[in-house]
């Protein structure tokens, strides 16, 4: 019968290689320009995406249930 | 015992009740280019004004409030020793320019490319603004920008420039 037992080497090299993706940047806030332009947002175009919001609250009852706050330059 | 106690309840006071700090670091010095021109500015030569250092970028909402404010402060002090120097952190130069266009803004504007000056001065968001007195300490931080800071602004400079006469 073949051993499939994996050796604590590669355990702990696939862990430190998986938590590698955990790392975060910082961002700065004289960085934040690139995130407040226009083709960062959820919506680029906010014509079409108000146009779509009344569609989906008139078909589901769902007024005020659209979307979520946040985004943008971040300023004070 | 209770003279030395009263000073140091009074120095806490002032600090408190006047807005500007009574202890503070004397701002890191800098040489940046102005904005559409050839030539540099250094924080160092302005030493004996009272300066408003404000960083901002045309991104910025809070930003673009504040300059016709500080257009205001700057034109009303500026014969009394006042100053204001704006240093923009925009990634690129035009995108200031472009801004700027048709706006009568007679203050200097910096443009720091390599955006060293806000990591010195410890920039926490945008925009974020340092007053500094006649000797070059840092007295005030100002962070983000509403319509009605101007008036708060000018007491504080007033008081600074209160103090450079005395």
């Amino acid at each position: 019968m073949r051993d499939y037992a994996v050796s604590p080497v590669w355990v702990v090299i696939i862990s430190i290689l998986l938590l590698a993706g955990c790392e975060t940047v910082e961002v700065k806030p004289w960085q934040r320009g690139e995130l407040a332009r226009q083709e960062m947002a959820w919506e680029p175009d906010p014509m079409e995406s108000a146009f779509r919001e009344h569609v989906y609250t008139a078909k589901e009852g769902a007024s005020g249930g659209v979307g979520t706050g946040g985004g943008g330059c971040g300023c004070y | 015992m209770i003279c030395r106690a009263l000073i140091v309840v009074s120095v806490m006071a002032v600090t408190l009740f006047s807005g500007v700090t009574a202890f503070a670091q004397t701002a890191p010095d800098f040489e940046l280019p102005r904005l559409s021109k050839s030539s540099t500015l250094r924080l160092s030569d302005l030493k004996g004004k009272v300066v408003y250092l404000d960083f901002w970028a045309s991104w910025c909402g809070p930003c673009v409030v504040s300059l016709p404010e500080l257009e205001k402060l700057y034109t009303r002090y500026k014969n009394q020793g006042f100053e204001v120097v704006a240093i923009n952190l925009d990634s690129a130069q035009e995108d200031a320019q472009r801004f700027l266009q048709g706006k009568s803004i007679s203050y200097p504007v910096l443009f720091d490319h390599q955006q060293k000056t806000p990591e010195q001065y410890g920039v926490a968001g945008m925009p974020t603004a340092y007053l500094l007195d006649h000797t070059g300490k840092l007295r005030y931080t100002h962070t983000g920008f509403k319509p009605n800071d101007g008036e708060k602004l000018s007491n504080l400079i007033q008081q600074l420039l209160k103090e450079k006469e005395s």
